[in-house]
């Protein structure tokens, strides 16, 4: 089995990530219940969006603590694929994968909506069908977005080239405006120091088909399988 | 003591209290009280409207499931059926604005699964008081936060609805919750009870005090004193209820029940007799079973409480264990709490004593139905004549007010906070004329739209009625859509006014006449009375939802201008109709004149040649005119292209300007096409018997109308846009 896509209560884009790989991709992929220990054998693991827990006490808190979390974390630092997204990437933070916190949005409101992202690293399993420098279209839909982490840390993440996509304008510019969320250093997408994890808060399986007004978030998971091989 | 006072703070009259001792032959216990209060509440019991609604069309060759259950059902090929319901939850959402709306989108959202489909689109419509006033603006952002916390969080998309604002909503907000799902239509549930000894299960969330007299509150009037009903509206928990459809879907798949309702209004009260109606038998539970949250709850607090995300199932009496297992799997209750019996009757039983004992036929079928009196309002007479006012100086200030007004404007401020997109569905974004949402693997789409101007309404009752259902079959149409089915919420003032009792049945007959006419079954609803506070009734407010089925998904059409140099082209008939428009309410300041008329058959026409058009590859974009006339329209089309694509019309009709531009005219949609289509475009429409004109192209970075040789508007699509994008923002705005 290629990839499994984790189900926490609350999950609410699983069903949509696992038709996406399925449907659109064609790609071997399986639920995998976070009450279970079991990641039958998957290459590569999705932790999707949604309210695992409902968000109650802290978004992705809860979902940390589940049985299945033990062996992601074991299997992450195999060095396995483990991508986050949304939820999943709130999760990722929480579970120590991934460093930093999220804080509500600045303007205080969820938000929906498409939001334009640079890719600043394509050396990534993620990312490495993406050029350098280009510029994605895919949503985002999250309360808490809002990126922020001590100031080491962020010297840390910079260094490493930690940062994947950050929200940009269509031409790929930085601003206050493009940056919705009001994310430090504009993070949409962030990678870890072994370059196996990556959280990221807007939505790819969202933007894989022409129809519903994007294809842009192809890109994630064709790269994905291709270092999958 | 059961004396008159307590009978009367009960919501039932003295010879409604007489008919109950008659039929069960003796006095009720204060537990059996509050049950015959609640189900005969007009909430529960529809006794003012029952007669009313008759006159509905509700036949139709692809009705599976019309009124009288959880939700209606149309069969819509594939194997699938699309099970849909508008509820309200007006009263709620006023007294506590987050949770009346949040639990509102969860009761419905129960009503949808209940019946073995997976909810996949929510949509709401809307009516506050104007933002001016801060109480407005705090309700509509408790709703709207409400709306968001709930349908986000469970993960099914709020793909639209329609925003209006009016003053006759100012102390009594409208809250109608739209919900529709799917489901394989050999695999339809519904509330039985079936099968003597069968075990009856609770499943879900634990019952607390919460919501005890939410049913009976909302078939009462409101004073200005409402603090110390704050405890009367239930707390939604969206977590709970995503467990609960997760795991009901899941019993669902397999063989192991016979029937499945939800605790909504009422209940456990509710869900029992109507089980047991529906089914000619009856139920026995032990409330000492129950799964609680509180201590010391007495049994009139458990029958009457409205404790959120709860379901009774009754199961087959061999397969408890396995139901048992799935709810385990989502960490749920699930407790056999009695079994269906023989004999009709409902018995309750706490502290091993029967605290309750009465015939289910008593509660559900024998409740009183009235014909209240009507009489035609005396408003009527003077709102029909429209005062002489005089035309705009300036014709792009007016515009620009227009477009500012927030009924007109962008409403993108409420819709980003819905998580419009999850379940990878939406093929529209918010803010075309109806949201579509495709059908996987099935090239085929299902379009939803809600619609209602209750002004034209409070004019006009039958009239408004009409429109409502014409203008949300455009809608539909606009979008590539044909109208399959109808649901409605119907929110008036108090029945007991023979005023109201006049509009509810005025309204309903133009509702009956136009769905006739579109040849569509109306499926179920919801009716809403006692829409008065300080004894002001809102305006006559039918809100129409329609579901229309695109059948190839090459169809799907937006509002938005796709190129430039296409041209444009006006189906319909502008005519000088100025009563009860947007422009009349807003710029000169009247809820006055005769509302703009409809010939049903003509617009049947202008649909049917929309959607043909359409079919044939002949258009490019296509937008209903409504609110704010053909300007606004166009203003629209433009805002909503990509590149704020500009437009030049040129009209040749002999009218007052303002009505040329603002006026509301019915039958009218405004399509763009390629130059080579043209000749083809208008011969079909000759053919079809449809007045279509070539009235300009798209292009530029100008919104420009002139009428015959005077330029009357001339304004940058830039301002246009910021007038209409920013007029909410900007109220909501942080300083």
């Amino acid at each position: 089995m290629k990839f499994g896509v984790v189900i926490f209560p609350g999950s609410n884009c699983d069903h949509d990530t696992l038709y996406v790989l399925k449907d659109i991709f064609k790609q071997d992929a399986a639920f995998l219940w976070h009450k279970e220990h079991d990641l039958k054998n998957v290459d590569c693991i999705i932790l999707p969006g949604g309210f695992s827990y409902g968000d109650y006490l802290r978004s992705g808190s809860i979902a940390a603590f589940s049985p299945l979390m033990q062996e992601v974390k074991e299997f992450a630092l195999r060095g396995g694929f483990v991508l986050g997204i949304c939820n999943g990437f709130q999760v990722l933070l929480e579970l120590g994968l991934l460093p930093g916190a999220m804080l509500r949005n600045k303007n205080l409101k969820f938000l929906c909506q498409y939001v334009h992202l640079r890719v600043d690293n394509t050396d990534t399993p993620f990312t490495s069908t993406a050029k350098r420098g280009q510029v994605l279209r895919i949503p985002i839909a999250h309360y808490d977005g809002n990126y922020y982490s001590p100031p080491e840390t962020i010297q840390e993440v910079k260094k490493n080239n930690q940062i994947v996509l950050r929200y940009s304008d269509a031409r790929g510019r930085l601003s206050d405006e493009a940056n919705v969320n009001g994310s430090l250093e504009c993070i949409a997408g962030l990678i870890n120091k072994a370059g196996n994890v990556m959280g990221m808060m807007p939505h790819p399986e969202r933007a894989s088909e022409a129809l519903l007004g994007s294809e842009d978030g192809r890109i994630i998971f064709e790269s994905l399988i291709k270092s999958l091989g | 003591m059961i004396d008159k006072k307590v009978i009367a703070e009960h919501n039932l009259t003295p010879e409604e209290y007489e008919k109950i001792v008659e039929l069960i032959g003796r006095e009720p216990n204060i537990t059996e009280l509050g049950i015959f209060s609640l189900m005969w509440s007009e909430h529960c019991s529809y006794k003012s409207s029952k007669i009313h609604l008759k006159k509905l069309p509700v036949e139709g060759k692809n009705v599976i499931q019309g009124p009288g259950e959880n939700a209606g059902i149309i069969d819509i090929g594939n194997g699938l059926a699309a099970v849909f319901k508008i509820e309200s939850h007006n009263h709620p959402s006023f007294i506590e604005p987050y949770q009346g709306a949040a639990t509102g989108v969860g009761g419905i959202l129960r009503d949808i699964f209940t019946m073995g489909a997976r909810p996949i689109i929510l949509q709401d419509a809307l009516r506050f008081g104007p933002l001016s006033k801060p109480k407005n603006k705090s309700i509509m952002e408790g709703v709207v936060s409400g709306i968001s916390g709930y349908g986000n969080s469970i993960g099914i998309p709020t793909v639209g609805g329609d925003v209006y604002f009016n003053d006759c909503y100012s102390l009594n907000p409208l809250v109608n919750v739209f919900a529709l799902g799917i489901a394989e239509k050999d695999k339809i549930f519904y509330a039985k009870a079936e099968g003597a000894g069968n075990p009856v299960l609770y499943v879900g969330a634990k019952t607390g005090r919460d919501g005890i007299h939410g049913a009976t509150m909302a078939s009462a009037e409101f004073g200005e004193n409402l603090e110390h009903k704050r405890p009367n509206v239930q707390v939604g928990d969206p977590f709970m209820e995503k467990l609960l459809l997760e795991a009901c879907l899941e019993v669902m798949a397999k063989d192991l029940i016979v029937g499945i309702q939800d605790m909504g209004a009422a209940g456990l009260t509710c869900s029992t007799t109507e089980m047991a109606s529906k089914s000619g038998t009856g139920i026995e539970i032990d409330l000492d079973l129950v799964p609680q949250r509180e201590k010391g709850m007495t049994p009139y607090e458990m029958m009457l409480s409205e404790s959120q995300e709860r379901m009774l199932i009754v199961a087959k009496k061999d397969r408890v264990e396995e139901v048992q297992r799935i709810f385990a799997k989502w960490d749920l209750d699930a407790v056999v709490i009695g079994q269906v019996i023989e004999g009709g009757r409902l018995r309750v039983k706490f502290g091993g004593k029967t605290v309750v004992d009465l015939p289910v036929r008593a509660i559900i079928d024998l409740c009183p139905v009235y014909e209240q009196e009507s009489k035609a309002p005396s408003y009527l007479e003077s709102a029909a004549n429209l005062d002489s006012f005089s035309e705009p100086e300036d014709y792009n200030q007016t515009f620009l007010t227009l477009l500012s007004s927030p009924t007109v404007s962008e409403k993108e401020w409420v819709r980003r906070q819905y998580d419009h997109m999850v379940q990878v569905n939406t093929v529209f974004l918010p803010g075309a004329d109806a949201a579509v949402i495709r059908i996987k693997g099935k090239n085929k789409a299902l379009a939803v739209t809600l619609d209602g101007n209750s002004l034209y309404t409070y004019l006009e009752p039958k009239t408004g009625g009409k429109i409502a259902v014409a203008e949300a079959c455009r809608n539909l149409a606009c979008v590539g859509a044909r109208p399959i089915g109808v649901t409605n919420c119907l929110n008036f003032g108090s029945p007991e006014k023979p005023e109201i009792m006049w509009q509810f049945k005025e309204a309903i007959e133009g509702i009956a006449l136009a769905c006739e006419i579109f040849d569509i079954p109306v499926t179920g609803g919801n009716v809403s009375f006692y829409n008065d506070t300080n004894g002001i009734s809102i305006h006559p407010t039918p809100v129409l939802g329609i579901v229309g089925m695109v059948d190839d998904t090459r169809w799907i059409t937006g509002p938005g201008f796709k190129s430039e140099g296409d041209i444009l082209i006006l189906i319909g008939e502008n005519k000088e109709e100025l009563g009860g428009s947007e422009y009349i309410k807003r710029i000169h300041r009247m809820e006055k004149g005769i509302p703009p008329q409809i010939d049903l058959e003509e617009e049947k026409r202008v649909q049917e040649f929309c959607l043909e058009a359409i079919s044939l590859g002949l258009v490019e974009s296509a937008h209903d005119i409504s609110e704010g006339g053909l300007a606004c329209c166009l203003a629209e089309c433009s805002l909503l292209s990509h590149g704020k694509m500009g437009v030049s019309a040129h009209l040749k009709d002999n009218m007052r300007s303002d009505a040329l531009l603002f006026g509301e005219s019915q039958s009218r949609i405004v399509i763009t096409s390629k130059e080579e289509s043209r000749k083809e475009i208008l011969n079909l429409a000759r053919e079809r018997g449809v007045q279509a004109t070539d009235i300009g192209k798209t292009g530029g970075d100008r919104i420009i109308i002139s009428q015959r040789d005077k330029k009357l508007l001339d304004v940058d699509v830039a301002d246009a846009g910021k007038a209409w994008r920013d007029a909410i923002p900007e109220i909501f705005r942080i300083k």
